[in-house]
């Protein structure tokens, strides 16, 4: 993979990773266990959202400049081909909108449904505590636009984890039911946090060019951090065991699938229109 | 004071246009007249929420999706404040969702229609949202002050839904043939239901005298049923689009418009409960509501220990 | 007051208020619920500042808030009326005299 192909595949993997958390965190609004909690969330939900179409418009850019050979081959979404033999320039929108799920980069553990606020909770937790040390590194990133999108990601994120570990201790430390549902939580999630840490093809390839990171390095404090507030909420944490992998090369969960037919129903069933 | 004094100096402030707070005395259908009023308005923004709620998974581009999503977060802010208001006059929201769970209070039937195209989130945010900030910017100058403050708020806000909603109704008018068929059929549903949602006729409207006479209400259900109608003609001819009323025409001697008679037996059976969605938007509340209690308590649980932990450590 | 029925699990009430620029006051923005005033300082930056409207929050829980009776208005505030000396307006100064 050269280098170009590489960071457009990693910033696809982050926007993916936003869009499809902002999906299922957005899934919760009007539906929310209280007004206040419902605003909450949607904000955040909001702030994935926005960061996703900024890494999306600048995945477009990268796509944009590729050579045309690489162009006619990086997706194998019919539409997209079009559009590209067509000499159309793509946008954040055909990204998201017009790619299939084997095209979709996002980590497993953000397309898990929202079950309940426990799950909810422990996957965003999980994800908060992997981005404020992701961001907090892609800040120093040799690409500036990656690290100009980090620098105003952390302030989000920062607010993001101090929600969700509250909430972990919260429900941890709260009644038996919550201490049970939030174990339970913990539990199942697990298995889907080791996929943040593990390094493909193109996390190694923007890792030598000084964009990207060694993420197995960021385990360790990771692990510190969830222990940390795992203790204040009296949870208990999972012994490492099998972890899922495949979201970062496109090899997803069913739910994914049924994330993107709702997510992109009106353009595929109306393809070729301005909405 | 007695009670008669103390009325008298409440007709002398309403009179006057001085604000009511809420520990200033009032009489007593005054405060409940308020309280049905300002939670009907607070569960119909909570309530709101689905029809359009439905689309945040679906919305055609990112821009729609997160401009939706804080739309539709906006209301329930919105119904935050207004239940806050209700609240002021000693009634807790807990209670007033209750009054919304049994079916004993009651929120705008135009939620009660179901969302089935895109369109039609363009048609709630232009008809809906537009009917309502009709109805609400003569509030702002309610009587009662907490009400009146809530409603300054919800206005500020609301300013930029409904031009959300027009931007998509132009966007699809001026698309392909097949996008305008969708906006012209989201308009042909959504037309009658908006102009339902000033209420019914002044001369059946067994509620407006006394509110007019409080100033809670400022207009008549008539009068901004003909505003909206006389200003959103304009709007629709603009986007090419067709009011489905044939006996819509301009009348030079009124000023105003003539428009068709509406089907207020529609309008009752939905009211009653016999609309398309009734239950099924209830139903959500409900389950949402009940879902949350777990949460709820965990919280108010993890609470009350970390203060009992506090009250030790200080003791110590 | 209508009678209030407390219910032991609702969150309490808290009364928010925001400064919305760093050199004028608190005011009252409204309420909310929380079960903890770490939560009502978030519910409230949640809900009263998602257009950016402050940079500073205060919660109280509103049980805590004292209020005077509006009976007793006239005895609290109306001795003020006739002290218009602590009204800038009430000094008369030359035009020329200005951003006093």
């Amino acid at each position: 993979m050269n280098d170009q192909k590489a960071l457009l595949q990693y910033t696809l993997r982050l926007a993916d990773d936003g869009l499809i958390l902002g999906h299922r965190l957005s899934e919760w609004c009007g539906h929310g266990p209280i007004l206040e909690q419902d605003i909450a969330l949607t904000n955040t939900a909001l702030d994935h959202l926005g960061r996703a179409r900024s890494l999306y418009q600048y995945a477009a850019a990268l796509f944009n400049t590729l050579p045309e050979a690489d162009k006619a081959t990086f997706f194998t979404s019919v539409s997209l081909q079009k559009e590209v033999s067509e000499g159309t320039a793509i946008d954040e929108d055909d990204l998201a909108y017009l790619r299939d799920g084997w095209d979709y980069r996002n980590v497993l553990l953000v397309e898990r449904p929202n079950e309940d606020w426990a799950y909810t909770v422990a996957r965003s937790f999980f994800y908060d505590a992997f981005n404020s040390l992701f961001f907090k590194e892609l800040a120093k990133s040799n690409d500036e636009s990656l690290a100009a999108i980090a620098e105003k990601s952390l302030k989000e994120v920062t607010y993001h984890l101090r929600w969700s570990s509250e909430w972990c201790v919260r429900l941890g430390d709260g009644t038996d039911e919550s201490h049970a549902r939030m174990q339970q939580a913990i539990n199942e999630l697990w298995a889907y946090t080791g996929e943040l840490f593990t390094m493909n093809d193109a996390d190694a390839a923007v890792a030598a060019q000084g964009i990207g990171m060694d993420l197995a390095a960021l385990r360790p404090q990771w692990k510190e951090l969830v222990a940390l507030v795992f203790d204040e909420a009296t949870m208990a944490m999972p012994a490492d065991a099998w972890m899922h992998t495949g979201g970062k090369d496109g090899r997803h969960t069913e739910y994914l699938g049924y994330i993107l037919a709702e997510l992109q129903f009106v353009q595929r069933a109306y393809p070729g229109m301005e909405w | 004071m007695t009670v008669h004094s103390f009325q008298e100096h409440f007709d002398k402030k309403i009179d006057g246009d001085v604000a009511i707070e809420p520990r200033d005395w009032m009489p007593d259908d005054y405060r409940k007249t308020l309280i049905r009023q300002i939670s009907q308005h607070a569960h119909s923004e909570i309530v709101g929420m689905l029809p359009e709620g439905n689309w945040i998974s679906r919305a055609p581009s990112l821009r729609r999706k997160a401009v939706l999503l804080a739309k539709v977060q906006d209301e329930a802010g919105h119904g935050l404040y207004l239940y806050s208001a209700a609240e002021t006059l000693g009634i807790t929201r807990d209670e007033l969702y209750e009054q919304l769970h049994s079916g004993k209070a009651k929120y705008s039937s135009i939620f009660n229609y179901p969302t089935l195209t895109w369109a039609d989130m363009g048609a709630i945010g232009w008809l809906v949202d537009g009917a309502a900030i009709m109805n609400q910017v003569p509030l702002c100058r309610c009587s009662y002050g907490p009400y009146a403050r809530a409603m300054v708020r919800v206005c500020k806000e609301e300013s930029f839904h409904q031009r959300q909603g027009y931007e998509i109704m132009l966007t699809l008018a001026n698309g392909a043939p097949m996008q305008k068929k969708m906006a012209q059929d989201a308009l042909d549903r959504w037309w009658w239901p908006s102009l339902m949602m000033f209420g019914p006729p002044d001369a059946e409207s067994g509620n407006t005298e006394q509110s007019m006479r409080w100033r809670i209400k400022r207009l008549t259900n008539d009068e901004l049923r003909q505003k909206f109608i006389d200003v959103t003609v304009e709007q629709a001819n603009i986007l090419g689009l067709t009011i489905p009323d044939k006996d819509l025409k301009w009348n030079e001697e009124r000023g105003h418009y003539d428009s068709g008679a509406i089907n207020w037996d529609e309008f009752w059976n939905v009211v009653k409960g016999n609309g398309p969605c009734n239950k099924q938007r209830l139903d959500t509340r409900k389950k949402a509501w009940a879902d949350g209690q777990w949460v709820r308590d965990a919280a108010m649980a993890h609470a009350e220990k970390r203060k009992a932990r506090k009250a030790t450590a200080k003791a110590a | 007051m209508a009678q209030q029925t407390t219910n032991k699990n609702e969150w309490p009430l808290w009364e928010v208020f925001i400064r919305s620029k760093a050199g004028l006051d608190h005011k009252h923005a409204g309420s909310l619920h929380a079960a903890d005033a770490e939560m009502a300082i978030e519910n409230a930056r949640d809900v009263y500042t998602r257009r950016m409207e402050g940079v500073s929050i205060w919660v109280v829980e509103s049980t805590n808030i004292h209020a005077s009776d509006p009976g007793d208005a006239e005895s609290l505030y109306d001795p003020a009326n006739d002290k218009i000396y602590r009204h800038p307006t009430f000094y008369n100064l030359p035009d020329a005299v200005k951003y006093m």
